[in-house]
Parts: C-alpha cells; sequence; structure tokens
C-alpha cells in the first residue's frame, strides 16, 4: 500500500499505448533540440578552429571542416600576436592560470575555517558578521573597483597579477564562508560537545572532527572558485593590462577590435583554450559543480 | 535552495554551545572570534569600506583624479540628466524584463520536459547546464559570430536559399539589445531548468496520483497543482535572474561591446566607461553607487522574507 503512494507521478505513462508512444517521442525530441541549441555556439567554434581563413570568409562560420589539422592551434598557443606581443594566448592562460590556482586556494582554506568558526561557536556579534559576509556577497563590484584601483596603485600591485590574486581572494571569501558555514551547521553540535568535555580546544576539533568530514564542502568550493575566478574578466581588465591580463580580457583584445585582418580559425582555437579548463572541472565535478551553484549562485 | 538555503541557516544560531570554553588562556578562550578577525578587518576594509569611498566619491568633485570636495548629489543629478544614462537605465528594464521571463519560461519546460522519467536525463541535463560554466566571455563571442550578419546564421540561410533572409539584429540599433537577451537566455536557462527540477523533484507525488484517479488531465494537473506548487523556486530563480541581469557586464562587452554607438549600453559598461575610460571618476562612481541601490532593493526584501518565513515555520 505505501509503494502505491511513493510512486512518483508519471503523466507519460496514462492514456492509450499509441499515446504514450506520441507524447514520449515529442518529449525526446523537444529535448533533443534543446541539447542541440544549447551544444551548437561551442561546436561551431570549434570547428572553425579547423577551417583555413579563405574557407571561412567564403562559407561563413557555420559549416563543417574539411580536414582535421592543428595547425591553428598550435598557433593560437604559441604565436598569435595579441595586443602587440606575439607569444600567443599560453601567456594569458599562464596568467589567469597563476591567479585562478592561488586565490582559489587561499579563499578556500580562510572560508574553510571560518566556516568552522561561524557554525559551531558562539561569540558577541556573530549573527552580525555571519549577515554582513552574506550581504558582501551580492555588492555589484563596480563599487570597489575604483577603491581597488586606488590601493593597488599605492602598494604597487597594479597591473600585476598578484594583485588579482589579492582581489579575488578577498572576493571568494564571502562565498567560501558561507558554503562552509552551512555546510558545518549540519555536523552536530553534540559531536563539538563531546570533543570538548573530552578536553580538545578550537583547532583540535578543527582538525580532529571537522576537516576529516569537509571534503564534499572543499570541492564544491574549489569548483565554485576556480571556475569563477578563471572565467572573471571586469577584475582583469580594469587592473591589468597588455601582457599581464587574464585569457579573458585577451579574447576580448582580439575579437573586439574591429580593425585590421581578422584570424578567425586562430581566434576560434584560443577561445576554446580559454573555455576548457572551468569545462573540463564541470565535466569531471558536474554534482558538485550543481551543488555549488543552487547554493550561492547569485554572484 | 540558493540564497535560501544560507538564510535558514542564519535562523537556526541557536543550540550552539555557550557555557563551554576553549581553554584557559585569554587567547584560548577567545579563538573563535579571533579567528574571523582577519577577514572581519579584510571585509570591513575591502568591501563595507571601499563602498563607502565609493559612495563619498560620487559625492564629491572628483574628476580625472579623485576630488574629495564635498558637493552634496550635485554629480549625481549630472547623471541623471546625461541622455547616455537614461539609454543604460532604459536597456536594464528592456534587458532584464525579457531575460527573467525568457529563461524563467524555458527553464521551467526543460524542467518539465526533463521531469518526465526520460532516459538520458543525466547527460541531457548536463548539456543543457553546461554553459553556466563557461565564461561570458567565451559564450559572447561565440553568440557574436553566429548572429554576424556575414558570416553566421544570416549567410547560412542564404547558403540554403532563402536569399531575401535578413538577420543583422547584432548591427541594428534598434534589435541589439536582443542579441544580448539571447545570449544571456542560453547561458542562464540551464540553471533555472537546475533550480524547478530540484522543486519538481520535491513535491509530493500522491497528490497528483489522486487527481490523477479522478481524471484530471495532465496539463490541468500542471497548471492546477504542480506549477502553483513551485512558488518558492519561481521566487527564487526570479531573484537570481535580477540580480544577474543588474550585473550583466562581460556578455555586453564580448557580444556587443555596448554597440552599436551606445544602444546596448548598460548601467554596468557605463560604469566602466566613465570612471576609467573618460577619467570622469565622480559620475562613475555616482552610477556604481545606483547599481548598489538597485540591487539592494532586490536582495534586502528577498534576504528578510527569507528570514521571517524560516522563522514562522519554526514557531509554528
Amino acid at each position: 500500500m505505501a509503494d502505491t503512494t511513493h510512486q512518483s507521478f508519471d503523466p507519460l505513462a496514462t492514456g492509450s499505448r499509441a499515446r504514450q508512444t506520441r507524447s514520449r517521442s515529442i518529449v525526446y525530441l523537444l529535448l533533443g533540440l534543446f541539447a542541440l541549441l544549447y551544444l551548437s555556439p561551442l561546436v561551431i567554434i570549434f570547428m572553425n578552429a579547423f577551417r583555413p581563413l579563405e574557407e571561412i570568409v567564403r562559407e561563413g562560420f557555420i559549416s563543417l571542416p574539411n580536414m582535421l589539422s592543428a595547425t591553428y592551434w598550435v598557433e593560437a598557443w604559441s604565436t598569435f600576436c595579441i595586443g602587440g606581443t606575439c607569444e600567443g594566448v599560453s601567456r594569458y592562460f599562464s596568467n589567469t592560470l597563476l591567479m585562478t590556482v592561488p586565490a582559489t586556494i587561499l579563499s578556500t582554506a580562510i572560508g574553510l575555517v571560518n566556516g568552522y568558526a561561524l557554525s559551531k561557536w558562539r561569540f558577541k556579534g556573530d549573527t552580525w558578521v555571519f549577515g554582513l559576509i552574506t550581504l558582501g556577497v551580492f555588492m555589484p563590484a563596480q563599487m570597489t573597483l575604483l577603491p581597488w584601483a586606488f590601493v593597488l596603485g599605492k602598494i604597487g600591485l597594479s597591473n600585476t597579477i598578484a594583485g588579482l590574486v589579492l582581489v579575488h581572494t578577498v572576493q571568494g571569501i564571502s562565498f567560501t564562508t558561507l558554503f562552509c558555514r552551512n555546510y558545518f551547521l549540519a555536523v552536530p553540535d553534540d559531536l563539538i560537545k563531546a570533543a570538548r568535555i573530552d578536553g580538545a580546544g578550537f583547532w583540535r576539533i578543527f582538525r580532529r572532527i571537522m576537516l576529516p568530514l569537509s571534503p564534499p564542502i572543499l570541492i564544491v568550493c574549489v569548483i565554485w572558485q576556480f571556475t569563477g575566478i578563471w572565467n572573471e574578466f571586469l577584475f582583469g581588465t580594469v587592473f591589468t593590462s597588455g601582457s599581464n591580463q587574464p585569457i579573458t580580457s585577451a579574447i576580448v583584445a582580439f575579437s573586439g577590435s574591429g580593425t585590421g585582418e581578422r584570424h578567425y580559425n586562430v581566434e576560434a582555437a584560443s577561445v576554446i583554450f580559454a573555455a576548457l579548463p572551468p569545462l573540463f572541472i564541470y565535466v569531471i565535478g558536474g554534482k558538485y559543480f550543481v551543488r555549488g551553484l543552487t547554493s550561492g549562485a547569485v554572484k | 535552495m540558493a540564497i535560501s538555503e544560507h538564510l535558514p541557516a542564519a535562523a537556526k544560531a541557536a543550540p550552539k554551545p555557550r557555557t563551554l570554553r576553549t581553554g584557559t588562556t585569554w587567547v584560548g578562550r577567545n579563538l573563535p572570534w579571533l579567528t574571523l578577525l582577519p577577514t572581519g578587518i579584510l571585509g570591513a576594509v575591502f568591501i563595507y569600506g571601499f563602498i563607502a569611498l565609493t559612495i563619498y566619491t560620487s559625492m564629491s568633485a572628483s574628476k580625472l583624479i579623485p576630488d574629495y570636495t564635498f558637493v552634496g548629489f550635485e554629480q549625481w543629478v549630472k547623471l541623471w540628466s546625461m541622455r547616455r544614462w537614461g539609454i543604460a537605465v532604459n536597456n536594464l528594464f528592456v534587458f532584464s524584463g525579457l531575460f527573467i521571463a525568457i529563461a524563467t519560461v524555458i527553464g521551467l519546460v526543460l524542467a518539465i520536459l526533463l521531469d518526465q522519467r526520460i532516459r538520458h536525463e543525466g547527460t541531457i541535463r548536463t548539456v543543457i547546464l553546461y554553459p553556466m560554466a563557461l565564461s561570458f566571455i567565451v559564450t559572447g563571442t561565440a553568440w557574436k559570430w553566429i548572429l554576424n550578419p556575414g558570416l553566421g546564421i544570416e549567410s547560412l540561410l542564404h547558403d540554403w536559399g532563402f536569399v531575401e533572409a535578413q538577420f543583422d539584429w547584432l548591427v541594428r540599433r534598434d534589435r541589439a539589445i536582443y542579441t544580448v537577451v539571447l545570449a544571456a537566455v542560453w547561458q542562464s536557462s540551464g540553471f533555472i531548468m537546475a533550480i524547478f527540477l530540484a522543486s519538481l523533484r520535491g513535491i509530493d507525488p500522491s497528490i497528483m496520483q489522486s487527481a490523477m484517479m479522478d481524471g484530471a488531465s495532465t496539463w490541468r494537473i500542471y497548471r492546477r497543482i504542480i506549477i502553483p506548487q513551485l512558488r518558492p523556486a519561481f521566487f527564487t530563480a526570479v531573484v537570481i535572474l535580477l540580480h544577474m541581469a543588474i550585473k550583466s557586464y562581460d556578455l555586453v562587452i564580448a557580444l556587443t561591446n555596448g554597440g552599436p554607438g551606445t544602444a546596448t549600453d548598460l548601467p554596468s559598461t557605463f560604469m566602466y566607461d566613465y570612471a576609467f575610460d573618460r577619467s570622469r571618476i565622480a559620475i562613475g562612481a555616482a552610477s556604481a553607487t545606483m547599481m548598489l541601490f538597485t540591487i539592494a532593493a532586490v536582495i534586502v526584501p528577498y534576504l528578510y522574507s527569507e528570514l521571517r518565513s524560516h522563522n514562522r515555520s519554526r514557531t509554528s
């Protein structure tokens, strides 16, 4: 009996067999079309990275490549001229990597400790601290751009990767703290109490109880921070210039300029290089990516 | 879900151990908040301090260089009298209205389609959601090519024999903003799908079962029973999308760069242009302040209502 009430609702299993088949095929058809629609922009870019320039100009962007060769990929990676320097997109790729990895590690580590302190310990004003951190997540970046530009200039970090690491770490702590706090709230307080009665202190409880429980939220934080910082554009474009810019700014630099001859095939390969790391992370850590999204995608 | 997931927790702060101490020394006893102190200082200076500074700058005489002579609301008045700011604000209304409406509808349709116990659900979900993992710069560039009148869809239609076909919205002043809507919907609707799908899976199926026994049609069950129960998900989706719309910057830069002319300017692109390219710092700061107010007008009531509804459910 209990089984029938818990059986899930399945609209496609109603009506005659012919009707069921018909409605099922409509659902699959629609989903197939949507999937195609979602895939095509990236696929179109990808295919153009294999096509000679005159073919692109003659036949347009939306066409299949006639041959597969790595020529344009190699050019994009190592010799493509972007904003005066001809070192390819590899330079900007490594800029982004050098910015993303430290900022991800720092903000995740700090957020982990913060989340623990906020969720498991009570002190004066803790709700205020939490409220202000939450609100900080929503603040538009535009409100901090001018002061950051000024401060980075003063401390000698303007136009450096280190400056971007600093900005992204500070901005990222709000997110990681919130993620970790909400995750740690689910850890039973009795566990902490028992440990304290046994004489364990703040750091001991962190190391022995919280840290072993934290891998799932660590993965969420790392994925969230890595993809977010990798894809970021505004800070990179405001605080750095020329060959110190991250890869997103480099893409805008070559694809935004309407003048000069366009190398669509090499540009396409460069765009794919910029897309690959977050895409890779999304494919291998999809479950955690979605979890991060639904618990704080308000960026 | 989304922010709401943080908030119930906010109200749940009660059962923390209060009396036990972490140690006997002062440092030991105060470790919890001492740990948070560095973050507190960083946040106080680099987030809230900076916000205060930007608001003050918007009330100063700053131009090319900061000049902290207080001028009251002079710059705000100047900003609101600027034609270009008017265009940016108007665009934000058009863009966010369409973006929210279309992305919500598509997200809901996708979630309902995916909820039909279909095969390969995981794969299809992955495909629909992947744009969220990409930079708006990447997707904006992709759409810029597809919408390119000479080489994109238009030329494809010509090749297929529709020689008269025209699709030049990207370069038309009165249409370009809709291309931004298109690309933004494409990128974000998968995420809205994920929100609705989670909500759909949370509905108790027994109500639908009994409605079906009573002979209600599928369409009727969706309209009368299921969709009304998705109200919280609608609410979350709209807040998230509105928040995304107000902050949209990267996509516009990659797709249209605010053009043609200023046809697709948004407050965010306006702010960058005035603060950094035209060196009219106070006007840039004033426009950022307006963005802050708009975000606050959306987020503060949302956070408030989430907290309240949680408190209600706790007391009942």
